[in-house]
């Protein structure tokens, strides 16, 4: 059986490696394989994976990297995700995705996708929008038709259409992959001292780039073996973080907000992987039946419009009731229009459900934790002290 | 995001300036807006609902076949922007846990609100019924009517615009906002309201919105000749004003665009310079493409550093943020919704980035510029996230010069006039330079 630190090892290796070479591993495995780079939050992976190519998700280039070439291109108030990003294509780390797709999270990510179109011609490039209408007829229509030419687009890269069968193949496939996410999630919020957030983080991050199935497997494996672990059990606070859903924090503030004296039992790192929130059929027509579960069954978060002003915030505090939080800690990149724009009225709805919450900003190479820690632990002991009470 | 409009004519700088020349038109417009704002203020003692929308993707005949008195948040922005009220009203709002890294009209509005609503005019503004977000060309308006909503509960509804993505309008695009009209927008506007929606109605207003439309094309395309008669940025944000706003189907709007037009016209055949707050200009030294929305704050002070130099802003992308209409759109009579859904989808940051610098070269070409300046916005990635590669790409294809400043819509902290004034000296200088390699070049 594997074991934790071998799990750990192969994710953390996954992690630092701006150079995607277990992608070109898996390109070359077979001849004409092809990849295809998303961005946060949200692409149905499915129609990617029909087509018989890996959705590899490119999340910034973290504090690994430094940025020349692609801060070239952006004002200082612009968040960081976008030069690292233009910075790993400039530089060839992304040579080996055959496309990317930029999807609908905010003006800066969309504007990406016009200016990949300008600087890597010879690329796949789409914007995926998805629909703010939320009736079948309506939006769900517009949405099915966005992802049929996906579905055309990418079966004429692959040089095969992509068949309904396929596509059911790949429902299914994500299907399980959610489960064993879901799976995490849960056993992460019962025991957050046997699995870390720190390592969560990493496994969850592993999915961005290993085939669907594999990554499955691998958090299964890592549920196994951590389980057999004997890790201390802390006094700690148990908290969700929310609003790190683009731009990721580098690891180094995870484990800081950790070592503060804070479980983190919930978060929106990696989205992609939990924005369906349940099963989608893999009967019926597979648009279909993805469309709708985008419609009526799929994650709230900011880029996201609610319908109803009662609507603002309901999973944030069905999370914390549902995990047994006890405060939310607001970590948003800066500059981050979606994120802060939302976080008031977030605040808002906590406050009047007497949840405790803290807030701070970051960029993925922030470098200086201390501030966080103390901001972090500051807040794990006032949480602690008014329970006390 | 940003967005331009009507404006008073800009209040003097600290040393007391000659008599402010001001076109007809000007003060036609002036009038306009202070009627409206006072609509506005006595709207529900007059037994009137109220409709707040925003500019891009601005729906005003549909808005107007309900009776609602109509309010812009951004134009009340951008107007307490120029009087200066914005700078406390943004720190009101930032103190009130908004942050200082968003945009900075949403929390001029929500400053505004924390203050009692007083409007740019001094009278109180009132409580819209209904927040039509139209969500066109901006991620920001979604999330600025999510917040007053959560205030004030007010009624919402979404009128959701794809994104040029690929740089064409599809049908299924038309379609899914024809279908939002159909299915949300019209029957919500009806309960809030309780007019009955009336097609030929909508075609009526529609048809006042052609003509006015042909009547500011003629006036934007003025800027063709030598010397320009008007100028595209600073002036044109005047001539934008009613047709972006409130008034875009009205029979004032038509007056005050033929009026302008005639106006315009004749300073044609005078073979007249644009007119500034300090008079007409005499020399036009350069021409200039603008892309990117104004400084409010200290517009007028912005402004001055172009025409004392003599540079006249020939175009700017962003006298089409509220639509795109000098490369033929027009609302359509004979297919109202769909001319809407068109209109919605064609306005200028819901086109896609290669679009976006077509069509700025192509504005280098038509109107023979020397140079395009960009002023880039610190609130509005809408306009600004991507626009160093913007310059890049134009300075390639038209072997002209390109400069970029910083500033910001209604912020006052992030407008430092020595520096933009170095930079747009430096730019000038440049232009010159590069106008006489070439005249010695063609000597050759």
């Amino acid at each position: 059986m594997t074991t934790v630190q071998q799990i750990m090892e192969r994710c953390q290796a996954l992690f630092e490696d701006l150079h995607f070479n277990a992608v070109k591993q898996w390109k070359a495995a077979e001849p004409g394989r092809k990849a295809i780079g998303y961005m946060p939050v949200y692409v149905p992976r499915e129609i990617v994976h029909a087509a018989g190519m890996l959705p590899v998700g490119i999340f910034g280039g973290g504090d690994q990297l430094e940025v020349i070439q692609g801060d070239a291109y952006y004002q200082s108030y612009i968040c960081r995700i976008p030069r690292s990003t233009l910075e790993m294509g400039l530089t060839g780390r992304l040579d080996c995705l055959d496309g990317m797709l930029f999807p609908s999270l905010c003006d800066v990510i969309r504007n990406l996708s016009g200016m990949w179109q300008i600087l890597f011609k010879d690329k796949y490039v789409r914007y995926i929008d998805v629909p703010q209408n939320y009736l079948d007829s309506v939006g769900g229509e517009f949405y099915i038709q966005e992802m049929q030419v996906l579905r055309e687009d990418l079966g004429r890269l692959a040089g095969k259409p992509i068949s309904d069968d396929a596509l059911r193949a790949s429902i299914a496939v994500y299907n399980d992959n959610r489960r064993a996410v879901q799976e995490l999630y849960a056993y992460r919020a019962r025991k957050p001292w046997q699995a870390p957030t720190s390592e969560v983080y990493l496994v969850i991050r592993a999915g961005m780039i290993l085939p669907p199935q594999e990554h499955t497997q691998l958090v299964r494996d890592y549920i196994a073996a951590v389980d057999l672990e004997n890790r201390p059990k802390r006094d700690n606070a148990r908290v969700v973080l929310t609003g790190s859903f683009c731009e990721q924090p580098p690891l180094g503030l995870i484990k800081s907000i950790e070592m503060s004296g804070c479980y983190v039992v919930d978060d929106d790192f990696g989205l992609i992987h939990r924005w369906l929130l349940d099963e989608v059929p893999v009967t019926g027509d597979p648009l279909e039946e993805l469309s709708k579960a985008f419609l009526h069954r799929s994650n709230q978060q900011a880029s996201k419009y609610d319908e109803k002003k009662e609507d603002k915030g309901k999973l944030l505090v069905h999370s914390v009731k549902f995990y047994g939080a006890e405060g939310v800690i607001f970590a948003a990149p800066s500059f981050c229009d979606p994120a802060l724009l939302e976080r008031p009225m977030l605040q808002d709805v906590l406050s009047k459900q007497k949840i405790p919450y803290t807030a701070f900003k970051y960029a993925e190479n922030t470098g200086q934790m201390a501030p966080i820690r103390e901001q972090a632990g500051t807040f794990a002991d006032s949480i602690k002290l008014w329970s006390a009470a | 995001m940003s967005t331009p409009v009507q404006m008073t004519p800009p209040q003097a700088s600290k040393k007391p300036a000659p008599h402010a020349q001001k076109e007809d038109a000007m003060l036609l417009q002036k009038e306009m807006i202070n009627r409206n704002y006072h609509e506005l203020a006595t709207a529900h003692e007059n037994g009137r609902k109220v409709a707040a929308t925003f500019v891009p993707g601005n729906l005003n005949e549909l808005v107007m076949c309900f009776d609602f008195a109509r309010s812009l948040p951004e134009t009340n922005a951008l107007q307490n922007g120029m009087r200066k009220k914005s700078g406390k009203m943004i720190m009101d709002a930032e103190r009130d846990g908004h942050s200082e890294d968003v945009c900075t009209y949403v929390k001029a509005d929500l400053g505004m609100m924390l203050g009692g609503e007083i409007g740019p005019t001094g009278e109180k503004l009132p409580t819209p019924d209904l927040l039509l977000l139209s969500y066109t060309g901006c991620f920001t308006f979604m999330k600025w009517f999510e917040l007053i909503r959560q205030k004030y509960n007010c009624e919402t509804v979404m009128l959701h615009t794809p994104y040029q993505g690929d740089g064409k309008i599809t049908q299924s695009m038309r379609d899914y906002v024809v279908k939002q009209l159909k299915q949300t927008v019209i029957p919500t506007m009806e309960r809030v309201s309780g007019v009955k929606f009336d097609i030929d109605r909508l075609r009526q207003y529609m048809k006042e919105s052609a003509k006015a439309e042909d009547d500011l094309v003629r006036v934007l395309q003025s800027a063709k000749n030598r010397p320009s008669p008007i100028d595209g940025y600073f002036g044109a944000v005047y001539y934008i004003g009613p047709i972006f706003t409130a008034f875009r189907g009205t029979p004032e709007a038509t007056q005050y665009y033929d009026v302008l037009r005639r106006e315009i016209d004749q300073r044609v055949r005078e073979k007249k310079g644009p007119i500034t707050p300090e008079g007409e200009m005499a020399e036009e030294k350069y021409r200039l493409v603008v892309e990117g929305p104004p400084n409010w704050t200290s517009f007028r002070e912005f402004w001055k550093m172009f025409y004392d130099e003599g540079a006249v802003v020939v175009t700017s992308t962003y006298a089409k943020v509220g639509g795109v209409y000098d490369f033929g759109f027009r609302h359509d009579p004979d297919h109202p919704l769909e001319s809407l859904a068109d209109y919605c989808l064609g306005c200028y940051t819901n086109m896609n980035f290669p679009q976006r610098i077509d069509m700025i070269c192509r504005y280098m070409d038509e109107y023979e510029a020397d140079g395009l300046l960009i002023n880039s916005i610190k609130s509005c990635n809408s306009f600004s996230a991507g626009q160093l590669l913007m310059l890049r790409e134009v300075e390639k294809r038209t072997g002209k010069p390109a400069a970029f400043i910083e500033s910001d819509l209604v912020d006052p902290r992030y407008f430092s006039a020595a520096n933009i004034k170095n930079r747009l000296e430096s730019y000038f200088q440049m232009i010159k330079q590069k106008r006489s390699v070439a005249g010695v070049t063609a000597g050759h």
